[in-house]
């Protein structure tokens, strides 16, 4: 998941988890971590959370609890 | 009550206008468009029951008057949050009071387009009259993007206007466009309606637009990594943080005091004129005092907000939030809500203006409520005088002044207060697992002029408009509760604090402050306290020039010594220490503010929150100063 990546690495969206509720999995999709979009892992906050992702030309946080959410494949 | 004027004015005259809705996401300028369109003509409000902010403008397009409303940012139409429910409901023509829009005009970032596509998609299939503007338009080349916007309108349907926004390029084809919505050319056939169906649209539309996205910003890139460094960006961090809490204190507390010198000199000319009558003291010390009350706060108002819009214009204030999150993320809220707290260590009033950047509402409310427990400059004076009454000047605990001790622990506990509160209210009644929290990260940008000033007025507006008038019909209220009935056959041998002290003593407010004695008395207050504390409702500080009165101090406005002599009705002192750091512990939590409660009324859309607030308040100051004063007293101080 999008969660496991590192600072610098990136990785294809394959979609949010089964387990996502409904409205954070159609947040995330809107704001375009939606199958087979790119993304690629800014940095970390000082303190280890949220991350910045960039995805569909934005950089965007999120915290480790959504990012654990969304599905990816390297 | 309020907001159906807002709604009347700017319908009035605009009842045959047309009405155009801009519909944008967030980040995607469609504010600083909607300023250069209408200027400083907006009406801003609420939509009726909701904590959503409303504005609308009027556009003169050659004799004709077209209405724009300003909808909020939204990612979509399928809402998620209540600020999304209201732009579908507005869209729908669902919304009680707003009538559906005529036309529709689109902004999209033009260097985020493959996202908002999307919702361009949703909008055309509502299949009113839409024109869509992109902004950013030189940032797309400068980045290295292109695209062709004739084929875009061809692809679309729609017409397409390409705008700067700050720079008003692009300005006056769009307003010449907005006169004759009935000639836009519409689509042929309608988006579909499938998410992924609509997504393969989207790719299409872009396709056939030959539209290349931009590369990532190299500038802001560079200016990240030093003010997003663990070490760097939390040592810049804490700078503009620091800067941003001196401007407020040391650079709007010389015009406070300015404002109040030349409202006092007008008070006294007044008064002067017609000569201690109660016209003139009404006038002089009601009117002419509350308008100063009200007053007072607009250089602190002005200068929050000239600095959280240029943060934020510039691009930091995301910046911040980014950093803070994990920190505001254990009281249940998250990092935007930060800069709210912070601001109401100087004064909850602008502290509650600037939660309007909380994209919750749930957020929104959690912070409204909880920030006034922050220690506010006004309580200052307050302590000031408690803590000279209750420990001596040269008194030291572990080698540190005990006054300062004394006073750093009255910070930390209304600091403390407030974030526990937000964490319980945020756990409880404003939980919502709803909305992830998610923020974009705009580029670098140079701040728009434009966008400051209009940030700026329409804060001041808002606050003079109203909350101005609660808080100048308050003090007005309690003016009249200190200072009748006139005694002035009574007081016409007595020296002038004399006097003074015999008409509190004998006024309406007295008649409260025994009143209300069976409630007061557990903290130790005796009714002339409960006068200063009724004063105090007006503005903490006024509690000390109010004790100064009752205790007929020679100097009402240093009324230490008066009060260390003072005695209750039966021959007892009444500031024993107890009951001193009763009301310490009193004012580190009671809503002691009608200036705060009028601001969260206007800021909630309702009187809900507002009695919620100071209720639960009292109730944990009175709670508080009682166990306070018993541990005090056990203890033998």
């Amino acid at each position: 998941m999008l969660a496991d990546l590192a600072p610098g690495q990136q990785a294809t969206i394959t979609g949010a988890a089964s387990h996502a509720p409904p409205a954070v999995a159609s947040r995330l999709r809107q704001l375009g971590f939606r199958a087979t979009a790119r993304v690629e892992v800014i940095r970390r906050a000082p303190l280890g959370d949220p991350t910045i992702y960039r995805v569909l030309d934005t950089e965007l946080c999120l915290r480790r609890r959504e990012a654990e959410l969304i599905e990816i494949r390297r | 009550m309020t907001n159906c004027h807002d709604d009347t004015a700017a319908t009035a005259d605009l009842t045959q206008a047309r009405r155009i809705a801009l519909v944008g996401s967030p980040n995607a300028g469609k504010t600083s468009l909607f300023n250069q369109l209408t200027g400083l003509r907006a009406k801003t409000g609420n939509y009726p029951g909701v904590t959503v902010g409303r504005s609308v403008g009027v556009l003169s397009v050659g004799a004709a008057q077209v209405a724009i409303e300003d909808l909020p940012g939204t990612y979509s139409l399928d809402p998620i949050s209540p600020d999304e429910q209201v732009v579908a409901d507005a869209l729908a023509g669902a919304l009680p009071g707003v009538d559906r829009p005529d036309a529709v005009v689109l902004v999209a970032d033009a260097t985020t387009l493959r996202r908002s596509i999307t919702l361009v998609g949703q909008v055309l299939r509502l299949d009113l009259p839409a024109v869509l503007v992109l902004t950013m338009t030189d940032e797309l080349p400068a980045r290295r993007g292109s695209i062709d916007l004739d084929a875009l309108a061809i692809a679309l349907g729609v017409p397409v206007v390409a705008v700067i926004a700050n720079r008003g390029v692009g300005i006056e084809a769009l307003r010449t466009l907005l006169g004759s919505p009935d000639i836009w050319s519409r689509p042929a056939v309608l988006p579909p309606p499938e998410a992924d169906a609509l997504d393969a649209w989207g790719t299409s539309v872009l396709a056939a637009a030959e539209y290349a996205a931009p590369q990532p910003d190299l500038r802001t890139g560079r200016i990240d990594a030093v003010i997003l460094h663990p070490i760097w960006g939390l040592a810049v961090f804490f700078a503009v943080m620091f800067v941003f809490f001196q401007v407020i204190f040391t650079v709007a507390a010389p015009l406070q005091d300015r404002i109040a010198a030349g409202l006092d000199w007008l008070g006294s000319q007044v008064d002067g004129h017609l000569g201690g009558t109660v016209l003139g003291g009404v006038l002089g010390d009601g009117v002419i005092g509350g308008v100063g009350t009200v007053l007072q706060f607009l250089p602190q108002i002005i200068l929050l907000f000239l600095m959280i819009a240029l943060l934020e214009n510039v691009g930091y204030m995301s910046r911040a939030a980014f950093l803070m999150d994990r920190v505001m993320a254990r009281t249940g809220l998250e990092g935007r809500a930060f800069v709210a707290m912070l601001s109401s260590f100087a004064c909850a009033v602008p502290g509650i203006m600037a939660t309007r950047t909380l994209p919750s509402s749930r957020d929104r409310i959690a912070t409204v409520i909880s920030a006034p427990l922050m220690t506010c400059s006004a309580r200052l004076p307050v302590y000031t005088l408690l803590v000279g009454l209750l420990v001596e000047p040269q008194r030291r605990w572990w080698g540190l002044s005990a006054q300062g001790v004394t006073m750093f622990l009255l910070y930390l506990g209304g600091g403390t207060a407030a974030l526990l509160a937000a964490a319980l209210f945020k756990s409880t009644i404003l939980r919502s697992d709803l909305l992830p929290f998610t923020m974009e990260l705009p580029p670098y940008r140079f701040p728009s002029p434009t966008a400051i000033l209009v940030a700026i007025w329409d804060a001041a507006k808002i606050f003079l408009r109203k909350a101005g008038t609660v808080i100048l019909a308050t003090s007005l209220v309690l003016w009249i509760l200190m200072n009748l009935p006139t005694r002035g056959a009574e007081t016409a041998q007595l020296s002038p604090p004399e006097a003074a002290a015999y008409v509190l003593d004998h006024s309406y407010a007295a008649g409260i402050g025994r009143a209300i004695e069976p409630v007061f008395a557990p903290m130790g207050f005796d009714w002339r306290t409960n006068i200063a504390l009724v004063g105090s409702l007006s503005a903490r500080e006024v509690f000390v020039s109010t004790l100064g009165q009752v205790s007929a101090a020679t100097n009402p406005s240093s009324p230490h010594q008066a009060l260390v002599a003072m005695t209750d009705d039966h021959g007892q002192r009444v500031f024993t220490a107890p009951t001193v750091i009763a009301l310490m512990v009193y004012f580190m939590f009671a809503l002691q503010c009608m200036s705060t409660v009028a601001v969260m009324r206007r800021e909630t859309n309702s009187w809900r929150w507002p009695a919620f607030a100071f209720g639960y308040m009292f109730v944990l100051a009175w709670v508080a100063a009682v166990a306070a004063r018993a541990i005090a007293s056990g203890v033998g101080a």
